[in-house]
């Protein structure tokens, strides 16, 4: 645990470029993402936003997001249960969500998507939840626990000023989320209050499929081999006329267009994929010139769907996409909404396959 | 130096200090108001070429303006803005898109400012906006001409027919040119309002039209009477003139724009339009001057001055349109036409002596073929 603990600060190293040295060091679940770009920015001959948002006054990076995983204050309980705990606050602030343009965004500890909850199948979370907003706000979680926990209005809604501590086993092993479930319900989604919660599989509890369920465990052997990235499908309505100005994936425009995400070719890629898009029913990742397995709601150790290179989730729908570049030429392979309409407002990416 | 003088410098001194105090000190704080600034922004201009879409904006908002990121048909493009930076109130800047747009098919730009307010400016139908040049200048001159000067010229040239008529005929024609003039009077406003409504609020494209009508109309009542009595043949033609020339004015700018902007197609159902509509207004120009002896320097120059202007607002409206100013002009040449009205119906009571109103059933029937002759060409010619 302490090794990622350690992976998040050279990545905050790295912001100030003198991270990459390092991160080249150690073995990575995903390939340090520079802040150079090594690629030429994809500009698409003019369509693209124009300029660059800054990350640093935002308070987060898109390229750290992507591998970003907080495993929380670790502990065992007398019963032998692992303890995960976390500190989360609702905070309501401006951010650039494109270049020049700010957002009355309400957030989780001040980004969007909030932090990245990553814990094993039948840990004990215990969230201490607090409201430094001046509405009303709540953490709704998408996994099995009891009607008390469920975070909706009246149940363990936080007033402006309040703390609620949430504490529940979590279950199923999967790619979930939380979000806040306060009324009036899309304005306080779109508004920014989403994150992921990733419950990893306890081996242990999979005899069948030990290799898979430690391959998806984070910190194991099996697992270092993964390149493994969150992406959170989001967009933005910034003239509040329930229709969206800005679509991404990890909130910034064209942000992997313009630096690319680095893979490396031989070590396969896993992305925790989730639609939180709001006001368009549905939402897309299209994969350009190769093929992945998809493991909806990552509920399941096999793919539900095998070797397709388009997937289509409604809002708050997410599941596990896996491919591998092995044997592929270098270079850069696009992937975006293939509602094209998303990917001209912003939702379109790039990795860049190194070797 | 006795005393001061108190009660000249106090009230300058006063207004400078509230001046003062409002601006250092928003009242709007006094109730605890802290309102997002009002964002305004309207394009003037459209130019499509080689090069993309270029487009001249005015901002009009509460505080300077910026324009963030660009959308156009629901894509985000890189853009140029000059001058680059916030747009100040008032203020005006070329935005220039490298946006393949695609001829004869609607386009739809949309402006997103720093805190997120979309701007919206639709692009009817896209056409190449014609360079300045000599050939462009000559050809729009020809579309001008077609339908300015040579219509009125072509109704002017009607003057024999209008010679032989009796009393009753030339009361006719009269009370039709009024009619005629009437139609004009409406029609011109109409198109000022409906220009205004295209201009930067700020301007009050609709109080341009007014205060033009109002202020063209007195003064040229000054003007025309200052030798003490309402004027008469060939200074009541030239009125006449001046008045349907800014109308014809209003026209080419208006036929100008919409070619510009291509939501007009060129076509010889339009000249032919354009003719029968103006044939009516030269006209109208002669009718005062049956008494007199015409001479042909006289009828030329009231043909240039009421068609020529046409030619004018061809080329303005095809190469250097803005809103604001249109309004206003055909707000004066609304003030123009009401004054020629005036000063025709003075004309037409004073021909009919003591016992006759000039009001009559003839007079009446003559103003409704005007109105109508005028209307039912319109028909043609208005989109």
């Amino acid at each position: 645990m302490d090794w990622h603990v350690q992976r998040r600060s050279v990545l905050g190293a790295g912001l100030l470029g003198a991270g990459t040295w390092l991160g080249r060091r150690f073995s990575q679940p995903a390939l340090a993402q520079e802040r150079a770009p090594t690629a030429p920015a994809l500009h698409h001959q003019g369509m693209t936003t124009l300029g660059e948002v800054d990350h640093l006054r935002n308070g987060f990076d898109p390229h750290v997001l992507l591998t970003q995983w907080d495993e929380g204050r670790v502990s065992m309980l007398s019963t032998g249960q692992r303890l995960r705990e976390y500190d989360i606050a609702a905070v309501e602030r401006e951010i650039e969500v494109a270049p020049g343009v700010f957002y009355p965004a309400w957030t989780y500890n001040g980004q969007v998507p909030g932090p990245t909850i990553r814990v094993t199948e039948g840990d004990r979370i215990r969230i201490r939840f607090t409201n430094q907003g001046t509405h009303l706000h709540t953490l709704h979680f998408h996994g099995i626990h009891g009607a008390k926990q469920d975070g909706i209005p009246g149940v363990m809604e936080a007033a402006p000023g309040q703390t609620v501590t949430y504490e529940f086993d979590a279950k199923p092993f999967g790619c979930h989320l939380y979000h806040c479930h306060s009324v009036p319900f899309k304005r306080h989604l779109h508004k920014g209050l989403y994150g992921a919660f990733i419950v990893d599989p306890d081996p242990e509890r999979h005899p069948d499929q030990t290799e898979v369920a430690r391959s998806r465990l984070l910190g194991s052997p099996e697992n270092q081999r993964w390149q493994e990235l969150l992406m959170v499908m989001n967009a933005f309505d910034t003239n509040f006329d329930e229709e969206n100005e800005v679509y991404a994936v990890n909130s910034i425009p064209h942000a992997y267009m313009k630096q690319p995400i680095r893979i490396e070719r031989d070590r396969p890629v896993r992305i925790y994929l989730i639609n939180v898009t709001e006001f368009d029913p549905i939402n897309s990742f299209h994969l350009h010139a190769n093929f992945f397995d998809y493991y909806d709601h990552g509920t399941t150790l096999t793919p539900t769907h095998r070797t397709i290179d388009t997937v289509m989730l409604c809002q708050a729908q997410r599941g596990i996409i896996e491919c591998s570049f092995a044997d592929f030429a270098p270079g850069v392979y696009m992937f975006h909404a293939h509602q094209a309409e998303f990917a001209e407002l912003g939702w379109m990416s790039a990795f860049e396959v190194v070797v | 130096m006795t005393t001061l003088p108190w009660r000249w410098v106090l009230p300058p001194i006063l207004l400078a200090g509230l001046a003062a105090l409002l601006l250092t000190m928003s009242p709007a704080r006094l109730i605890n108001l802290n309102a997002p600034p009002l964002e305004s922004l309207i394009v003037e201009r459209t130019v499509l070429d080689d090069q993309g879409i270029s487009l001249k904006v005015r901002a009009e908002g509460s505080k300077p303006m910026i324009i963030a990121q660009v959308q156009v048909d629901g894509a985000y493009w890189a853009f140029t803005q000059q001058p680059p930076g916030p747009i100040r109130r008032l203020a005006t800047a070329t935005v220039q898109i490298p946006y393949l747009w695609v001829k004869g098919e609607a386009h739809h730009v949309q402006f997103l400012t720093n805190t997120g307010v979309v701007i919206a400016h639709p692009i009817e139908v896209a056409l190449p906006t014609p360079g300045l040049s000599l050939a462009t200048l000559l050809g729009y001159g020809w579309l001008g001409l077609y339908v300015g000067l040579v219509p009125v010229g072509l109704g002017m040239l009607c003057y024999p027919y209008l010679k032989v008529l009796g009393q009753r005929g030339l009361t006719f024609v009269l009370t039709l040119t009024l009619g005629m003039l009437a139609f004009l009077l409406v029609d011109t406003l109409q198109e000022g309002l409906e220009l205004a409504g295209k201009a930067a609020i700020a301007f009050q494209g609709q109080a341009l039209v007014w205060l033009g009508a109002t202020v063209a109309c007195l003064a040229l009542f000054a003007v025309g009477r200052h030798r003490g009595k309402p004027p008469e043949g060939p200074a009541l033609s030239t009125y006449m003139a001046l008045g349907i020339g800014l109308h014809n004015l209003g026209e080419g700018l208006a036929i100008g724009t919409a070619f510009a902007l291509g939501e007009l197609a060129l076509g010889s159902f339009l000249v032919i339009g354009f003719t029968l509509h103006n044939l009516t207004e030269g006209l109208g120009i002669v009718a005062p001057l049956l008494k007199q002896k015409l001479r042909w320097q006289t009828f030329v120059a009231l043909a240039a001055l009421a068609g020529l202007p046409a030619v004018v607002g061809l080329w303005v409206g095809a190469f250097a349109f803005s809103p604001h100013w249109a309004a206003l002009f055909l707000g004066i040449g609304a003030g123009a036409i009401l004054q020629v009205i005036v000063e025709l119906s003075t004309y037409l009571q004073q021909r009919h002596q003591p016992g006759n109103s000039g009001m009559s059933y003839l007079s009446l029937f003559g103003f409704m073929t005007g109105l109508i002759i005028m209307y039912s060409t319109a028909l043609m010619v208005k989109f």
